[in-house]
């Protein structure tokens, strides 16, 4: 919390995306993210700047671009662990702020130490009341727990290993743990950091299609940050890609094309398009290339 | 001051001391416990193996063991110049592993993966340590035992200090528990919380300094990672709710202890080498025991409830891909 982030927060709301897409509905509900003017960066760095964009309620919004790109310093502006570089962002009509339950976060997955015995149920619950002090006293409190981590796990199709040491969990089981411990408190948003990173290919369908599935049932928005779009493709309303500083949102349509990427790389890039609707991007590093099959590196800035 | 190891010479002194355990357990616990020396071992052994035992549990899932292994080695350097200045060894020790902590904990991720740099201040700690001691003119035994142990020598104002010390750590353990549990297994998702996770890692690693300067009492700095990790260690392998987890490694430390005391009581040689030796021993039959656990398990479990056909094959390509 400082002071310039604060001062910067009093400027007017931003209007609506530039560039509106597929996201009728819930429209109603008055946007979940609103940035005017916004600039992202820390240490008197800018990573991108002049970023005016909504993301409505109950929107399925993917964030593309290379490692680097600030697509990682976007979601822990939103969650209020990070002050705007510039401009003013708004969560739910007011600043960000730390620890908001109505956002659910599921950060870039590092792997587990295979030797953690602890039960899936036990990290789950930790989404319910690890941010309280002291010891969990009352029976009723942990009974409580008990029903909002078994139906959380039962909506990411995790029952089965509710009780298993999650060391051993693989890491498409993992990663539904962790959908699991971000929706127990039944969030209005739902960051996902890298989801499919380090998944084989059938994980990161089946896990992208979870995710498309819990946001049709739940209705929540989702802004989730990928190297690569495809198996996102069909789920997405819209997408944001960033790149060269700055960014360009609207449906997958109008953003991944020639023409957008080249301006945004500021380097010759060609989009093709295959027979069954996947996009590639060409004419880049292999780093930025779609699809991204080698992983990040670990530790990688993104 | 009596020093570390052997005790038969102490105990011979005594009338009506006969070395060697007979049949009677309880005869003979009632005849070890008949010592003053024995009692306080005991009672400061237990207080330190608790609190040893479930801080160490968070040393594991924080994976800092190297840290307190770091701030014990630095404690050793306060350890000696308390010596050489007229105090007490533990109250250097305490001293100066607070402050190294305090200094880690400030610094926190600034530190991930310095192990290099962490490892040179300890060595030159351990230097600056070993300088003292052969400044010091007087008993040298007393900044040894510093290195090793020396709970049969400890005091009866040390037993309470110990004790009094031991009660301060559980009580900031129990106050800070769920923070500190989510913090140490997903430090992003808490942060995401709006748990203070930099205040949580300082608090912890000053609850880690006052754990090592009670442990280095029984084990010596060199020896502490015998009680402060191995007893975490067993429990992360072995327990699946945390609550679980804390007992069996505040239980085990406890154990631990007793039994080397009463070993060391009956043998000529010293509590460390049993607390090492045990904990080793109990960590290695750990491991021993989840991977048979593990390999019977595996053939024993039903297929896992699916959610619906279409993760049937996908559960089947991570088996592949993860098992192999």
């Amino acid at each position: 919390m400082t002071g310039t982030a604060r001062a910067a927060r009093t400027a007017p709301a931003a209007g609506p995306s530039q560039q509106p897409g597929g996201q009728d509905r819930h429209a109603a509900d008055g946007p979940v993210i609103e940035a005017s003017g916004l600039a992202s960066g820390y240490g008197g760095k800018i990573i991108w700047s002049g970023a005016d964009f909504s993301v409505g309620a109950g929107e399925f919004l993917t964030v593309l671009g290379p490692n680097g790109a600030g697509k990682s310093t976007l979601l822990r502006m939103v969650l209020g662990l990070l002050p705007p570089a510039g401009g003013t962002l708004r969560v739910f009509g007011g600043p960000p702020e730390r620890g908001n339950p109505a956002i659910g976060y599921v950060p870039q997955r590092r792997a587990l130490d295979p030797d953690l015995s602890i039960s899936t149920e036990d990290i789950v619950g930790l989404g319910v009341d690890g941010h309280r002090w002291g010891v969990r006293l009352s029976r009723r409190a942990g009974r409580q727990r008990r029903e909002a981590v078994a139906e959380a796990l039962a909506a990411v199709g995790a029952a089965g290993y509710a009780g298993r040491a999650v060391g051993r969990l693989s890491g498409g089981e993992q990663q539904r743990l962790q959908l699991a411990q971000a929706l127990v408190t039944h969030p209005r948003l739902l960051l996902l950091d890298e989801p499919l990173a380090s998944l084989d290919l059938r994980s990161q369908q089946a896990v992208s299609q979870l995710v498309a599935d819990l946001h049709a049932e739940q209705g929540f928005a989702v802004v989730l940050v990928t190297h690569d779009i495809n198996p996102v493709l069909p789920v997405t309303d819209r997408v944001m890609y960033l790149a060269g500083g700055s960014l360009c949102i609207g449906t997958p349509a109008e953003v991944i094309t020639s023409e957008n990427l080249s301006r945004l790389y500021q380097a010759d890039v060609e989009v093709i398009t295959d027979s069954r609707g996947r996009v590639f991007v060409v004419g880049l590093e292999a780093e930025t290339a779609h699809p991204h099959s080698p992983a990040t590196p670990p530790g990688a800035p993104s | 001051m009596i020093g570390t190891g052997t005790i038969t010479a102490l105990a011979a002194q005594v009338p009506g001391f006969t070395p060697g355990p007979g049949w009677n357990i309880i005869a003979d616990v009632q005849d070890m416990l008949s010592f003053t020396f024995m009692r306080n071992a005991f009672a400061a052994g237990t207080a330190s193996a608790i609190v040893a035992g479930l801080v160490g549990y968070f040393v594991v899932l924080r994976q800092s063991s190297f840290a307190a292994h770091a701030i014990s080695h630095i404690g050793f350097a306060g350890a000696a110049g308390a010596v050489l200045l007229g105090f007490s060894p533990v109250l250097g020790v305490a001293v100066l592993s607070l402050a190294a902590s305090g200094a880690m904990g400030v610094l926190g991720k600034r530190l991930r993966g310095r192990d290099v740099v962490i490892g040179l201040v300890m060595a030159a700690s351990l230097g600056l340590g070993y300088l003292f001691i052969s400044l010091y003119t007087g008993n040298a035994q007393n900044a040894y035992s510093i290195l090793f142990g020396q709970i049969f020598g400890i005091t009866t104002g040390a037993v309470l200090i110990t004790i009094g010390t031991s009660v301060i750590v559980l009580a900031i353990l129990i106050a800070i528990f769920r923070p500190l549990l989510f913090a140490s297994l997903d430090e992003e998702v808490a942060q995401a919380r709006g748990i203070r996770v930099g205040a949580i890692a300082i608090g912890f690693m000053l609850l880690m300094a006052l754990a090592v300067s009670e442990a280095v009492q029984v084990s010596g700095v060199l020896l502490i990672f015998a009680l402060l990790v191995a007893p975490g260690a067993i429990a992360e392998r072995l327990a699946r709710r945390p609550a679980a987890a804390l007992a069996i490694s505040g239980g085990l430390a406890v154990l631990i202890t007793w039994i080397s005391l009463a070993l060391a009581y009956y043998t000529p040689y010293p509590v460390s080498f049993y607390v090492t030796s045990l904990a080793f021993a109990g960590y290695l039959a750990a491991r021993a025991w989840t991977a048979w656990a593990r390999r019977a398990g595996r053939a024993r479990r039903p297929a896992p409830v699916r959610r619906g056909h279409r993760d049937a094959g996908v559960e089947a390509a991570e088996t592949a891909t993860v098992r192999t």
